[in-house]
């Protein structure tokens, strides 16, 4: 069968990106073989692990489970654009500090479903923190880390927007 | 686990959709959130030659909730539905049960129009919609038509909607005054599909009886079963009934099947024990006391 191909325009990190693809590209491996963003990984592509969870327009979302020809035009944010100016997130730096990663498969996903989360509730309860990552698996920590991490970036957070505030 | 190949239309508006759909067939396949259907593409399960991408269609992402109940679009996500004030006065069963729906990322980007289009029985929004006696329009290029839950789910994984057909919304109605609602399930994993789940609702009269009292269980089933058990209440104020013998009526009147996940008799002791919370939770929230 020869397949038709479209263009998509992303805006992927802040930058605009083109891409020729067949319909059944999926954004995950549009991310990562048409751009070369390989920092988002994919586990099971049946949106059970959430190792592939990308930013649309701000909204974290499985990137297994989305075509790329669906989201032309929108606005992506993968693990490779948390960082700013060179400098880790709060997030990211939250997971270096509490070990909440060992072997960093499943990490990219939970670093934007944890961005994602925090922006929306920046002083989670223990037991929200838990339900928003329930969605992701993580096989090396067993978890307490990671959820460590989610209140230890809470608190990175919020001293960096006290100094912005300055 | 990457999709077989199709083609693929991207309409840009409802009657180029209907359009496509018809000349597609049997072989078109409408895609919304995708969150079911991209999971069976991935893993091969399906294989449908059309793939008719709705996202771009405007006008489809409402929902208006209001005294009758709440209609929702078959472009509103999950996570809209769940957060939605309007839906939740109108209808508080949709949060109470959206929440249970697989994980919040899941629910960003899935519908809650696409979840009944599923039908698959073991999910939470097909028995929403079969509990409260909703009911579906679908629209093809000939004319719309509002099927009514009863007659939309057929199987397991199947429903009424006919090639050529798009789900374009979903109406939740309200419940009278004095209603309470409630859901309840258990899962092997947190954010699974239910072993077994009871969603209740329960209305009282002027002097705090129960006047109706129904419940439907997931995974029991082919489709969602809807059970009325008023009689079981009897005409007794709902703070003393004994919701565990009611729940007794639920297991008497269910079928489940046995499979992997579970045995056909542990479904049928899950589903009573549900009932009886489900149904003791509707009771108190209808008395308006929190559960």
């Amino acid at each position: 069968m020869n397949e038709t191909r479209h263009h998509v325009t992303l805006t992927v990190n802040g930058v605009l990106r083109e891409a020729t693809v067949p319909g059944r590209r999926l954004l995950s491996d549009c991310l990562r073989h048409d751009l070369g963003l390989t920092g988002t990984h994919v586990g099971c592509e049946h949106g059970v692990c959430g190792a592939c969870t990308v930013l649309l327009d701000g909204e974290p979302v499985r990137s297994c489970l989305t075509f790329a020809v669906t989201v032309d035009g929108h606005e992506i944010t993968t693990v490779e654009g948390l960082a700013r100016d060179g400098e880790l997130s709060p997030v990211q730096r939250a997971f270096t500090e509490c070990h909440a990663l060992q072997c960093g498969f499943c990490t990219p996903g939970f670093l934007c479903t944890v961005t994602a989360f925090l922006r929306d509730n920046p002083v989670p309860t223990e037991e929200e923190a838990l339900e928003a990552v329930a969605g992701n698996l993580c096989r090396c920590t067993g978890y307490q880390n990671i959820l460590k991490a989610v209140h230890r970036a809470a608190e990175l957070q919020a001293e960096l927007h006290a100094e912005e505030d300055r | 686990m990457k999709p077989p190949p199709f083609v693929y239309h991207g309409p840009a508006t409802l009657g180029e959709a209907l359009d496509v759909l018809a000349e597609a067939g049997p072989g078109g396949k409408v895609l919304a959130g995708g969150q079911s259907l991209i999971p069976l593409l991935n893993m091969r399960l399906a294989a449908p030659a059309h793939i008719v991408d709705v996202n771009r269609v405007p006008g489809l992402e409402g929902i208006e909730a209001g005294p009758p109940g709440v209609r929702v679009g078959a472009l509103a996500r999950h996570a809209a539905v769940e957060r939605s004030p309007g839906a939740a006065a109108a209808q508080p069963l949709l949060r109470q049960a959206l929440r249970l729906v697989a994980h919040p990322v899941i629910r960003n980007r899935g519908t809650v129009v696409g979840s009944l289009v599923h039908a698959d029985p073991a999910a939470e929004m097909p028995a929403v919609l079969a509990l409260l006696g909703g009911s579906v329009r679908l629209a093809s290029r000939g004319g719309e038509r509002e099927v009514p839950a009863a007659e939309f789910f057929t199987g397991p994984m199947e429903s009424a909607l006919r090639p050529g057909e798009l789900a374009l919304s979903a109406f939740f109605p309200a419940l009278p005054p004095r209603s309470g609602t409630a859901f309840h399930e258990v899962a092997r994993r947190h954010g699974d599909y239910a072993v077994a789940g009871v969603a209740a609702a329960v209305t009282l009269d002027e002097d705090l009886r129960v006047a109706a009292a129904r419940v439907a269980c997931v995974s029991v089933g082919p489709v969602p079963v809807v059970l009325d058990v008023t009689a079981a209440c009897g005409p007794r104020p709902a703070a003393s009934i004994k919701w565990e013998a009611v729940a007794e009526a639920v297991r008497d009147r269910i079928d489940p099947e046995g499979d992997i996940h579970a045995t056909a008799d542990y479904r049928r002791h899950l589903a009573g024990v549900l009932a009886a919370r489900a149904l003791r939770d509707a009771a108190s929230a209808a008395r308006g006391e929190e559960s």
